[in-house]
């Protein structure tokens, strides 16, 4: 599988990206890591006119993590995010993340934004986001605006991207450090994408959960939070029967899709499974680094 | 800023196993033909050129990569690692050794990618659990052996290297 033709460019600066994007609107696609675009391409589900290759490009590779927050830019490769100790201590969410997303030779190449902007279902990053309730940044030669996650993901591979528009880069925001947090997931193979998973945090003061999220990937269109579950975690004990409770009421508003890898009911089954660990091993974690 | 339009050309230099190459190639080509059409080093091999085999697996720049799921584009400026660059002066690399010892492959053709990620494993964690291999290995397909023997062959690669770096 070879991929289709289409015009190269190289910008040398954020600003000439942008321009190549405005010119060329959604003939045009940003090649990042290509980690999962040029497997588009190559499959022929996609076939851009114009590639605008960020690549290159200086002074977007940084990572800022501290007790105010967590800022990772554009092209930060998920290997960088994953060895990064200033995000294991600021957003291990982040972190808990990364040894799921794909093979080792897979994160050296793909990037955290790419894996945002690309927004596949199953994908790890875009439910992270979501628990987090991370800041999408886009920039545009209009300016750059701010996308909240709950607003971004909009569906099957679809966010509130414009055709014009980089995601230079995601903010998280402060960790508490009275919250713990996880990534399980259920796949067929290790790195293969999740046949259903979750991304969790809960934030315990003085023995009660003050906080907690529970964030679904592989289970619909876009990752999905699972409020009325959230809501019976909070104000309670985090012991087992808490999340025996939270697990059941994920399998009765959870409605996860069906395919040839896994039934419906088998993804609402293990939805509830990975509630009970993914809690408990959140809990596990208040307090220490991931 | 590069603009290259349909049906032109660039230039892309890099380094391979050591030697500087330059290429003049359509953009649309992705790493892995380039090594092995433009280059002619056909020890990498494609298996499924989109990424989930691992048959592909090269070191850029000292990290694992699949190079059919970059254009040789990207790869302008960086210094490539192939199965060929393995041996020093017809002395196989120690995971070569340990592969071969261990008969690790059957039909071979994953072999390449085996090796590569091996070598990117061991580079970061010296001495691997089996499970760790596991793991690390589960971005590489392999049809004929069952992967066992694959195993047995990584860690036969930790005996001879050694568990420390
Ligand atoms: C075998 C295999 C297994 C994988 N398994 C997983 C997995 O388990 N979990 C997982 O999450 N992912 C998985 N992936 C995908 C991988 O994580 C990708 O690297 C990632 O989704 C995309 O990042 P990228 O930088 O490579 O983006 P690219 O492939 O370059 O781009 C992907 C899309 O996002 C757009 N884009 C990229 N960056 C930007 C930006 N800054 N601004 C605007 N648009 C942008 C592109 O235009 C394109 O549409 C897998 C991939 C492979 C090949
Ligand atoms: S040929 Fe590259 S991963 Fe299969
Ligand atoms: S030995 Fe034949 S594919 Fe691995």
């Amino acid at each position: 599988m070879k991929n289709p033709q289409f015009n190269y460019h190289r910008p040398g600066s954020l600003s000439e990206a942008l321009a190549l994007l405005d010119e060329h609107g959604d003939e045009a696609k940003v090649l990042a890591g290509g980690q999962s675009l040029l497997p588009v391409m190559a499959l022929r589900l996609g076939r851009p006119e114009h590639l605008v290759d960020i690549g290159a490009l200086a002074g977007l590779s940084n990572i800022t993590a501290g007790p105010q927050g967590t800022t990772i830019q554009a092209l930060v490769r998920h290997a960088a995010a994953e060895r990064s100790t200033d995000i294991a201590t600021h957003a291990p969410l982040v972190s808990a993340a990364m040894p799921h997303v794909g093979h080792r030779a897979i994160r050296t190449r793909g990037t955290v934004c790419g894996s945002i902007a690309h927004a596949d279902p199953a994908a790890e990053m875009p439910a992270v986001c979501l628990a987090v309730d991370a800041t999408m940044v886009a920039e545009s030669v209009a300016g750059t605006r701010e996308i909240v996650a709950t607003d971004f993901f909009e569906g099957y591979l679809t966010t509130a991207l414009r055709p014009n528009e980089i995601l230079t880069e995601v903010r998280f925001p402060a960790w508490s450090a009275t919250a713990g947090g996880t990534v399980v997931e259920i796949s067929r193979r290790h790195g293969d994408y999740a046949l259903l998973g979750l991304a969790c945090l809960l934030d315990v003061t003085e023995g009660l959960i003050a906080n907690a999220a529970l964030s679904f990937f592989g289970a619909g269109g876009t990752p999905i939070r699972v409020a009325e579950a959230e809501q019976t975690l909070i104000g309670r004990p985090p012991n087992d029967e808490t999340f025996a409770a939270a697990a059941k009421a994920v399998t009765e508003h959870l409605e996860p899709g069906s395919d040839i890898h896994a039934s419906t009911n088998y993804r609402r089954h293990i939805a509830g499974v990975l509630t009970r660990r993914g809690l408990a091993e959140a809990t596990s974690k208040i307090g220490v680094p991931a | 800023m590069t603009a290259v339009p349909i049906g032109e050309t660039l230039d892309v230099s890099l380094t391979v196993n050591g030697a500087t190459v330059s290429v003049d190639i359509d953009p649309r080509r992705s790493l892995a033909d380039v090594i092995r059409e433009e280059i002619g080093l056909t020890g990498t091999h494609l298996g499924c050129e989109h990424g989930v085999c691992g048959a592909c697996t090269i070191l850029l720049d000292g990290e694992p990569a699949r190079s059919c799921l970059m254009l040789a584009a990207q790869a302008e400026g960086t210094a490539i690692t192939t199965i060929e660059g393995l041996a020093t002066n017809g002395e196989m690399h120690p995971v070569q050794q340990a592969m071969h010892e261990a008969m690790s492959f059957q039909c071979a053709f994953c072999s390449p990618g085996f090796m590569m990620s091996t070598i990117a494993l061991l580079d970061d964690n010296p001495n691997p659990s089996e499970k760790e291999i596991r793991e690390e290995l589960s971005g590489n397909l392999c049809r004929c052996t069952g992967y066992e023997s694959i195993v047995e062959g990584v860690e036969t690669a930790v005996k001879i290297m050694g568990p420390t770096r």
